[in-house]
């Protein structure tokens, strides 16, 4: 196990921290004392089989579940029992595995409420003013993900890539400090694979991340460190290649029937 | 040529009011020229103050995703405040204040009312809404029924008319129009005006995914309630008209018939756009108000009015679940798909 290693980083300033979080869904443990630390700027990817609990951790983290035990720290500070809202306000993002986005609103509109959640006047009663700092970030966004040419195409009009890149638009609005991308790869096609390594490569070096990924290739080319997960517990960490070449994971994971 | 700033595609807001606008507005602004007391008063009247109390459902509905049954009693209660803080011909009861001070504390208080009951509603979803809404619509009933305190029971309060400013008596039928359409129109231009502000489209957002906004740092649930506040201010509005109109208010003003015609006006109209209700309203008044003269020529009793109010419903729920917005914008597609014979039937 890795405990020592996550115990020898308590208090140095971690992004996320995790402490034994354990989520029961009646007798099912979706994750189980779960322990992992992330530096600032740290890219982890999170690997594992489907049901190795990955969604659900990301899941605790955000605020979406409460985990039944367990300590959650961002940037230092316990968020356990913060409500979602407010540990979005403090720097951590996440996309989802399947997009979750607002169908009826174009995708100005869309990326606009992203800047809006997390900076002042949510309950703003009049209309942005042309050339307001908010808009102005928010085409920035969208030209940063490339979907400039769908700027006002309503999202449910959106083909399948153009939502995964709005997905990740979203995130990256306001400040985010620590972003869980979940499976963000999923159902893209080569060409836009390689676009999406660019745009993650290419996030400012302050932003640390983990990403969820069933594509080794996609996971080790934009992760400096690994976590594998099964049965909703942390089986190993280490540097992509030691856990490429770890026996045990290549038996679990590599070799046993993934796809 | 001279140097012009502003860019030649962008034109000035007057220019992007869409014709149907000036023409329905130019129409409603004559109407007293051709129009009798009837008319004015009682059908365009009715039509504006109920128009904008199923606005405010249709800001909740259509915008929030939440279908509230409450507004008509939203509505009423401050129609009550007027009566209590204001002039009534129950002498016993009522405080005559002045008209400045009435009608915003008729307006705060149905706001605190509304928002409370968006409060408790507001963690519930879908038929949940509606029943706890309905739960407590029946409760307010029941309760100003029994309560003589107060809100004087059975009877309620009679003779509650508005000031005479200006030296205008606003219960004849023309000023009551201008002030009905006035008040009307101010309503639908901040509900259009509020859609594309930060808090109506974070509502949307929350209409369309709940989750998804708490993940971009929206408290949804103090959206929700806001929500529930503003449409609770148009809702008070709309109830001071009315107590206005009727000269008088009682239990059955809020009771749980005329809550639920707020909804069949709302979903008749159509709760995508804001105009819908009004549409509705106007559906709404002339069934009520023409139904039992068509029933009697036809040998029926005047009694039945209300068969047709439902079939008419039937019908429009039927063939149009969006209403009769939604007819009239397919009945628009199709006829810019036929008008453009390359393009054919997309769209």
């Amino acid at each position: 196990m890795s405990m020592a290693e996550g115990l020898g980083q308590v208090g140095s300033g971690a992004a996320l921290e995790l402490r034994g979080v354990t989520k029961m869904f009646g007798a099912l443990a979706a994750i189980a004392d779960v322990t992992m630390t992330v530096r600032p700027g740290e890219r982890r990817a999170v690997l594992g089989s489907n049901g190795a609990g990955k969604t659900t951790l990301f899941n605790c983290v955000t605020g979406d579940f409460l985990p039944t035990s367990g300590s959650i720290r961002l940037f230092g500070e316990d968020v356990t029992a913060f409500p979602a809202h407010e540990r979005i306000r403090r720097g951590l993002r996440r996309t989802y595995q399947i997009s979750l986005l607002f169908g009826g609103l174009s995708v100005a509109d869309n990326v606009y409420l992203a800047c809006r959640g997390v900076s002042r006047g949510r309950f703003s009663l009049l209309r942005p003013r042309r050339g307001d700092a908010l808009q102005a970030q928010a085409d920035e966004l969208i030209e940063a993900v490339r979907l400039t040419a769908a700027r006002d195409t309503m999202v449910s009009d959106l083909s399948y890539g153009q939502q995964r890149q709005l997905e990740i638009a979203l995130a990256l609005a306001g400040a985010p400090r620590f972003i869980l991308f979940d499976e963000p790869a999923a159902g893209l096609s080569p060409t836009e694979r390689a676009e999406l390594i660019k745009i993650l490569t290419g996030l400012p070096e302050h932003i640390g991340y983990i990403i969820i990924e069933h594509d080794m290739d996609v996971a080790l080319r934009v992760a400096e460190s690994v976590t594998m997960m099964h049965n909703g517990r942390v089986f190993k960490e280490g540097t992509p290649a030691e856990i490429e070449d770890d026996a045990e994971v290549q038996e679990l994971y590599l070799g046993g029937g993934h796809g | 040529m001279a140097v012009i700033e502003r860019q030649p595609a962008e034109p000035y807001w007057v220019e992007r009011i869409p014709a149907p606008v000036w023409a329905v507005g130019f129409l409603l602004l004559i109407m007293p020229a051709v129009a009798n007391d009837f008319v004015l008063f009682q059908v365009f009247g009715w039509t504006f103050i109920l128009g904008m109390i199923a606005l405010s459902l249709m800001f909740l509905a259509g915008y929030g995703g939440m279908v509230s049954l409450i507004q008509m009693s939203v509505a009423a209660l401050a129609g009550y405040m007027v009566a209590i803080f204001g002039p009534s011909g129950v002498e016993a009861l009522s405080l005559f204040l002045p008209w400045y001070v009435y009608i915003p504390v008729a307006v705060v208080i149905a706001t605190i009312g509304g928002a409370l009951v968006g409060a408790l509603a507001v963690r519930t979803e879908g038929i949940y809404t509606i029943m706890i809404t309905l739960a407590i619509a029946s409760a307010f009933f029941y309760f100003t029924r029994q309560n003589y305190g107060i809100f004087n029971g059975y009877t309620g309060f009679n003779l509650v008319v508005p000031p005479q400013l200006f030296g205008v008596d606003w219960r004849q039928p023309v000023p009551f129009y201008y002030l009905t359409l006035g008040m009307a129109a101010l309503s639908w231009l901040v509900v259009v005006y509020v859609s594309r502000s930060p808090f109506g489209l974070a509502l949307q957002g929350v209409r369309d995914n709940p989750r998804r906004m708490a993940a971009l740092g929206f408290n949804v649930t103090a959206h929700r309630i806001a929500a529930y506040a503003f449409a609770s201010v148009i809702a008070a509005f709309g109830g001071i008209l009315l107590v206005w109109q009727n000269a008088q208010i009682s239990p059955g003003t809020a009771g749980i018939p005329a809550v639920i015609d707020i909804l069949v006006i709302a979903v008749v109209g159509g709760l995508k756009r804001p105009i819908g209700p009004f549409i509705g309203a106007l559906i709404y008044v002339l069934l009520r108000s023409f139904a039992p003269d068509a029933l009697s020529a036809f040998g029926l009793s005047t009694e039945r009015f209300k068969l047709l109010i439902g079939l008419g419903f039937l019908l429009i729920v039927f063939f149009s679940p969006d209403g009769v917005l939604g007819l009239w914008e397919r009945w628009r597609a199709r006829r810019a798909s036929k008008a453009d014979p390359l393009r054919g039937g997309s769209r």
